[in-house]
């Protein structure tokens, strides 16, 4: 047991009751007074020249306050990546997908704005349309941007240890294919973003942001602000996922037409143009050969990839990497190989979702463990267990696992399910359309590097002590999105001060606060949970200091707990204290009394003796990576691990899967709040199950979204989930504050493969194509049916 | 051309002008600001915009106002009485059934819905009428468990 007070509980979040009641704030949900509705014209052709834009029309209509074109533009480039910058505000010469920016306008009300829309007139020179990802590097196919060859957005090509020797010496070696299609991350709130533009010259954007640090840092950028004149405030988000981590064309419009009009703007996404919008889920294409001993040792993987990313480059520098080096473990695999293609097509552009990257790849590479274990007849949960990494490995790609309770999540998942009497030994599949299925998974805790080259800080925290005395106010730039960081702050701060929770304030998400990357890569627990750990502590040594001089009881003698300044040893005397804190209080109806001093009384001591005092923490990762080039992406101060068992049933007639319980464990190090953590595992486990059965963005021949809407658009509801177990493994990272580390995406990891598995295990069938529609379980069960053979190698259907 | 209407909104009866076109959406977002409904499709496909219309579940983004006249609609401002929490509202707050937050006023009211007409739902019964209103975050379990919870508080 350990002996926190607020750590390691399942007290409720801190924005619960807000929300419970309807009275939490999204950004759609502000109005200002004189605000204006902005609108954008988006692209309706996948691929053509602008010969013109007449706005005009549009200008005349009353009511329109202004329109906007690239002519408006500084043509400042941005993206996600310095090295990729590939975006405008506005498309310039051409269109590269059906939704990119042709114009905005603003007018008095939401209506005007669509009609004046209507009248801008742009003319389109058609372009030959690229839609196929596999086709991109082909000769002669259309480029989508003339700078880069081959429509290659990024290539990498790693060789660690040497597979070609792996190869020789393995006993089984094994060839298979995935594909999945593009997901959206179908977070229930659309973006949304108002700007306000003062006569200083500020600016303000609100937005429904993961990242108000690099949303404002673009805005800087490319509306040549000062930096310092301009703030990103979150509001409450309606979930992110990763598709909202990055600045967009969108907040940046609605900065401009702020600037350009003198008024405040708002613009809120419709569905479709959250579709449209996208930077979520990559298309993937996999290819692996791995190889095995006869004992079960791994020996080798052999790992190309191409990757469909859209129109622009946003996040997919950084996707294309993670899909190679996020395999470098949680097993012990000494030679790996990985040549991953990140390509664009004249598609909306897909970025950083909950697993970024990493997803499909790691669904592969479980199956093809579950063949191996058993082409050698080994149970598939054993052969992880004997590959499996221990703390203090470091994988070939050089990722350091300073702590990993792989081994504990498979045996804590392998006891809960019964594995080893339930699932049927040997020969696996039984085709009775019962299966379960196992699979593992890891995942950074926190980006080793900013996006940008910068020896920033990933961090600060400021801990206010309320010069009244009492309470606390943290101030942070960290981005609640859903998943909990203010309750992770506002916990972090109570254990440390020793005060109750409810006299810790939590203010967050606002640039002007202090500088946080942001919710990307599962960061936030640990960075922003080390930064405020450490301001915490700060203050609390500064109230301290105070006491100990003014009593002359030593530092280290005092304590502060449940809200009470406690003495080792000695008796304190605070009379005069007290005497004056009461003098300062004539009147109020509730005084300190009892034997032990308050924190009020010594937080006001404090004050009264020092000025206001202000507790500081930061965080920035220590150099991390190998020297290879793209060493950096994949490194983190930690890594999350994940295990999971899928139980379904499959109609064996009609192929249509019945989920019936995921069970998953997961080492999140320690789990600063317990229902928290469950929360995100449960959380993860539905978006790879939607992944895994049903989700998919489809296409017309003309690059246009067929299923922009969350009724065709399919994702799981609650009759879809089945019931979810989630078990907490803690490994006690020493990289983590009080050895947290993350949970958020790590526990997607495991959930696509552990289907996957049980699918096979229940059919005999390999599906390669995702989601596993019942007409492609169909197929795979008929295909199953009628081999002769198993087991032999690739099985990859005709695209 | 408005049209006249009397609707009876959290207790308190309006008599409003609205516009043939107006959504009761829109009506209690823009026009009364109760923004606790929340807008995620506007085409009767996520439940975020629930509202109870004399008692039953709608997606108030399908509903005209003027379809609302006459009638008593409940949002989920209209649920705590003073800083006491609704039974169902302290049961998502207990189990932990809020992250983003987005989907939960429509979430609660469906549940209110469902208890009321049936208040021993087993757990097929609380997930089928829950159906009809997602959540990206949850993966729904403690949503369901609290759904339970309430069902145990609830007199
Ligand atoms: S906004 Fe009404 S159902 Fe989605
Ligand atoms: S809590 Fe975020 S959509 Fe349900």
């Amino acid at each position: 047991m350990n002996s926190y007070r607020v750590l390691n509980s399942r007290v409720a979040r801190v924005d619960a009751v807000e929300k419970v009641v309807g009275k939490a704030v999204y950004t759609d949900d502000m109005v200002v007074s004189g605000m204006l509705y902005g609108a954008i014209l988006h692209s309706p052709v996948a691929h053509a020249r602008i010969l013109s834009i007449d706005t005009s029309l549009a200008k005349a209509l009353p009511g329109v306050k202004a329109v906007l074109t690239h002519a408006d533009t500084g043509h400042v480039k941005f993206g996600v990546s310095p090295a990729r910058y590939d975006e405008t505000i506005f498309c310039e010469d051409k269109v590269r997908y059906v939704g990119d920016e042709v114009a905005a306008v603003a007018a008095t009300d939401p209506g005007t704005a669509m009609k004046a829309l209507d009248l801008i007139k742009v003319v389109y020179e058609p372009l030959p349309i690229l839609l196929d990802g596999l086709r991109a590097m082909e000769p002669g196919a259309p480029k989508v941007h003339e700078r880069f060859h081959r429509n290659i957005c990024q290539e990498v090509h790693w060789h660690f240890g040497d597979v070609d020797a792996a190869r020789a010496q393995a006993d089984f070696v094994r060839t298979d294919s995935l594909s999945s299609k593009m997901q959206d991350g179908a977070f229930l709130e659309p973006q949304s973003a108002l700007a306000q533009y003062d006569h200083n010259g500020y600016l303000t954007l609100y937005s429904s942001t993961q990242t108000t640090h690099y949303v404002h840092r673009t805005l800087a950028m490319v509306l040549d602000i000062p930096l310092h004149k301009v703030r990103v405030v979150k509001p409450y988000v309606g979930g992110g996922f990763g598709p909202k981590a990055a600045c967009s064309s969108m907040e940046l419009i609605t900065a401009l037409l702020a600037m350009k009009t003198g008024r405040p703007v708002k613009i809120t996404f419709d569905r479709e143009q959250v579709f449209l919008h996208s930077r979520a889920r990559h298309q993937f294409f996999h290819k692996m050969t791995t190889g095995i001993r006869r004992d079960g040792t791994i020996s080798f993987l052999e790992h190309h990839c191409i990757m469909d990313g859209g129109a622009y480059s946003s996040f997919g520098i950084a996707s294309v990497y993670y899909a190679g080096s996020l395999l470098g473990g949680p097993y012990r695999l000494a030679n790996m190989k990985y040549d991953g293609y990140r390509v664009f097509t004249n598609k909306p552009v897909s970025g950083a979702q909950r697993g970024h990257g990493a997803v499909i790849a790691r669904a592969l590479f479980e199956v093809q463990l579950d063949r191996l274990a058993e082409e050698i007849g080994m149970d598939p949960l054993e052969l992880r267990l004997k590959n499996v990494m221990e703390t203090g490995d470091t994988t070939c790609n050089e990722l350091d696992m300073s702590s990993l309770g792989m081994r504990e999540c498979l045996e804590a998942v392998r006891e809960r399910t019964g594995w080893n009497s339930r699932r049927t030994k040997g020969s696996s599949h039984k085709a009775d359309g019962h299966g379960m299925g196992v699979a593992a998974g890891f995942f950074v805790s926190g980006a080793g590097y900013p996006i940008y080259r910068s020896r920033t800080h990933h961090c600060t925290v400021e801990i206010k002590v309320a010069e009244v005395g009492g309470g606390v106010t943290v101030r942070s730039g960290a981005a609640e999105i859903g998943q909990g960081s203010d309750t992770m702050l506002a916990m972090i701060t109570a254990e440390v001060l020793g005060i109750p929770m409810e006299d810790v304030k939590v203010l967050s998400g606002d640039s002007d606060l202090s500088v946080d990357l942001g919710a990307y890569s599962s960061r936030t627990t640990l960075m922003t949970g080390h930064a405020t750990r450490q301001a915490a502590m700060d203050a609390r040594k500064q109230i301290l200091e105070v006491l100990a001089e003014k009593t002359g009881i030593p530092l280290d003698a005092l304590d502060i707990r449940d809200g009470f300044v406690h003495v080792q040893g000695s008796q304190m005397d605070f009379a005069s204290i007290r005497k004056e804190y009461l003098g300062e209080h004539r009147g109020f109806p509730t005084q300190p009394h009892g034997d032990l001093l308050t924190f009020a009384e010594a937080s006001r001591l404090a004050f009264l003796e020092r000025g206001s005092i202000i507790g500081k923490g930061s965080y920035r990762p220590p150099p991390l990576g190998g020297s290879f080039k793209g060493a950096a992406v994949g490194t983190s101060p930690a890594f999350g691990c994940s295990a999971q068992v899928a139980e379904l049933n499959v109609d064996m007639e009609t192929g249509q899967i019945h989920m019936e319980r995921i069970t998953g464990a997961h080492d999140c190090g320690f789990a600063i709040n317990r229902t928290q953590v469950e929360a995100q595992m449960q959380g993860a486990m539905s978006m790879g199950l939607g992944e895994a059965l049903m989700e998919e963005v489809k296409y017309d021949d003309q690059g246009r979204i067929l299923n922009a809407n969350l009724a065709e658009y399919k994702i799981p509801t609650a009759m879809d989930m089945p019931p979810l177990e989630s078990i907490i493994v803690e490994s006690h990272e020493p990289n983590g504050p009080f050895g947290a580390k993350e949970v958020g995406e790590g526990a997607i990891m495991p959930t696509i493969p552990a289907v996957l598995n049980a699918l096979y295990d229940a059919t005999g069938a390999m599906v390669t194509e995702l989601p596993l529609t019942p007409e492609r379980v169909l197929r795979a069960i008929k295909k199953a049916r009628g081999e002769t053979s198993r087991g032999d190698g690739d099985t990859r259907e005709q695209v | 051309m408005k049209h006249d209407i009397q609707v009876t909104i959290n207790g308190t009866s309006h008599q409003l002008a609205v516009p043939a076109n107006r959504t009761l959406l829109e009506l209690l977002r823009d026009d009364l600001r109760l923004t606790g409904t929340n807008k995620g499709c506007e085409a009767g496909d996520c439940g975020a915009c629930t509202v109870l219309l004399d008692g039953d579940p709608v997606p108030s983004c399908l509903v005209l106002a003027v379809q609302a006249d006459g009638c008593d609609v409940l949002t989920i401002e209209g649920l705590a009485s003073g800083n006491r929490l609704h039974p169902i509202q302290q049961a998502f707050v207990d189990t932990g059934a809020v992250q983003c937050g987005y989907c939960t006023p429509g979430m609660i009211l469906v549940s209110l819905a469902l208890l009321r007409k049936n208040p021993h739902p087993d757990e097929a019964e609380i997930r089928g009428a829950l159906s009809g209103n997602l959540c990206r975050c949850t993966g729904y379990q403690k949503i369901v468990q609290a759904v339970q919870a309430a069902a145990k508080e609830m007199p």
